[in-house]
């Protein structure tokens, strides 16, 4: 079991050359039956099975992972959290996840590395600034930070963009929240594994879900690589496979998967220290610790289970960026990837029962899964212990698309998803 | 390299030509004032979204026309493309 990290320790390790540490979680072999199974060992999943323990008192939890943990999307992502959003309910689960995220280092015994050093969304016209002010008053009406920029205030926070005349999209101001920033997105898995594994949570990897144990209608569990495993309670967090774990329950799902690119250039000295995006670009990026660009855009155009990413987006993503600074085109690109993302019609995550009782989902959060790890985490758990809502998740419930209320971010908040 | 798909009206062109369109076989459910709200928005909303071999709609943008085509969505392999002449039951 690990012990509590702290300056002292690690100072006591120094000493010792560092020969002392010990795995921060145990990686253990299945159980016959649990009280509350989760599928997935990414953020959302690790995040349910901690909290499951921690706020449900559950003491058989096992977690479920086809490779190792963190190895999907939640070591893809380009580590951006914001709650910029334009809808009541987006703010209220958004916001709950940054809030969780701003205690969470202390809450883990782990540091997560979360930099608060905030996002601008640049406009570049005055009818964008319109909308810029609609979701700044917007956002700060459903209660989270934000301010509306001039040109000025944007170029004061990063001056190294294109300033000049004949740009093609001009700087007139842009949104700005304050809160957001990134965080280191491994730490944040293994975070969680360490103290979900604290409160005996069972992480078990290379163990792939191949159907589920439905007896009288209801999932008891699941069939596995390693054999079958009765659950209790059933949740699924597996973005990216969300709808090919759902064919093998026997329903299916408002999702299209597409793959979603990042990359990195070569490490330079601190040139950024907020996180960037333009509105007519979609390109968006953050300077990491190692001094790395990361950088994104918007989604590939072609269906894809393929974790690779197409071409022409990484032109338009990489256009995108020598249109917002010049002086980026004498980096050189160090590494490409593309994690597997779950698209919805509104853009918005589907979070509740399935169609198959005793079987919960936390699901299709497009290309904005990493930073609502903690409330992904925190409401899928609510569902499984109390089998209903919480009422943040309520709005995401999958009947949404029968009712008609959609919760439609992509024409809402002007933000590339 | 960018990816070239062969539209049955155009030949093989830039993937950036083209536009996805939807899954085939996802028809439209009739008489609509027969239709429930669960019924309509399966039809709306929700998806196979294929692991592997798929069969989709696609319309090339420049031509305009709609068609078939067959692909695994894991590879991005193209077994074929076909004009869309309505799908068969």
């Amino acid at each position: 079991m690990a012990s509590k990290y702290s300056a002292f320790q690690l100072f006591k390790e120094g000493l010792k050359g560092h020969t002392g540490w010990e795995p921060a979680w145990q990686d253990k072999s299945p159980s016959p039956s649990y009280d509350a199974l989760v599928i997935g060992g990414g953020g959302h999943g690790l995040a349910t099975a901690y909290y499951l323990a921690r706020n449900h008192g559950l003491k058989r939890v096992g977690l479920l992972e086809k490779g190792w943990i963190g190895g999907g999307n939640t070591g893809r992502n380009t580590t951006v959290i914001r709650s910029n959003y334009f809808y009541p309910e987006s703010v209220a689960l958004y916001d709950f996840a940054l809030k969780l995220y701003e205690g969470l280092s202390r809450e883990l015994n782990y540091n997560i590395m979360f930099s608060q050093r905030g996002i601008a969304v640049v406009a570049h016209s005055e009818l964008e600034m319109e909308m810029a002010a609609r979701i700044t008053n917007a956002m700060q009406i459903n209660g989270t930070d934000a301010e509306l920029l001039n040109r000025e205030q944007v170029l004061e926070r990063v001056p190294l963009l294109n300033q000049n005349d004949d740009a093609r999209f001009p700087i007139f101001g842009g949104i700005w929240q304050g809160r957001a920033g990134v965080a280191r997105h491994d730490a944040v898995a293994w975070g969680y594994a360490r103290a979900a594994d604290k409160l005996g949570v069972d992480i078990i990897q290379n163990c792939e879900v191949t159907g589920f144990l439905i007896e009288n209608g209801r999932c008891a569990g699941v069939k596995t690589t390693r054999g079958e495993i009765r659950a209790g309670t059933t949740g699924m967090a597996v973005a990216g496979n969300s709808s090919v774990l759902s064919a093998m329950a026997g329903f299916e799902l408002p999702v299209r998967s597409f793959a979603l690119q990042a990359m990195v250039t070569e490490p330079v000295k601190p040139c950024l220290d907020t996180v960037l995006l333009y509105m007519g670009t979609g390109t968006y990026l953050s300077q990491s610790d190692k001094g790395e660009l990361v950088i994104g855009g918007g989604l590939d155009r072609i269906p894809s289970y393929g974790q690779r990413g197409n071409p022409p987006l990484q032109e338009e993503i990489l256009s995108g960026l020598l249109e917002m600074f010049p002086a980026f085109g004498q980096l050189k690109l160090l590494r490409q990837w593309a994690g597997i993302v779950d698209v919805v019609p509104d853009s918005s995550p589907v979070i509740g029962p399935t169609p198959l009782p005793g079987l919960y989902i936390n699901g299709g959060w497009g290309t904005g899964g990493f930073k609502a790890i903690p409330a992904g985490g925190w409401l899928l758990a609510h569902l499984m212990a109390n089998e209903e809502h919480h009422e943040i998740s309520r709005p995401f419930d999958m009947d949404r698309f029968a009712r008609g209320r959609l919760i439609d971010e992509a024409a809402g908040a002007a933000i590339a998803h | 390299m960018m990816q070239r798909f062969s539209c049955p009206f155009c030949g093989p062109r830039d993937e950036t030509e083209f536009f996805y369109g939807g899954e085939a076989g996802n028809e439209r459910p009739e008489p609509a004032e027969n239709i429930s709200a669960d019924r309509w928005a399966q039809y709306l909303h929700m998806e196979k979204n294929e692991n592997g071999r798929a069969r989709e709609i696609w319309v090339h943008l420049t031509c305009g026309e709609f068609f078939v085509m067959e692909r695994d969505t894991v590879t991005h392999e193209i077994y074929k493309t076909e004009a869309f002449h309505g799908e068969q039951k």
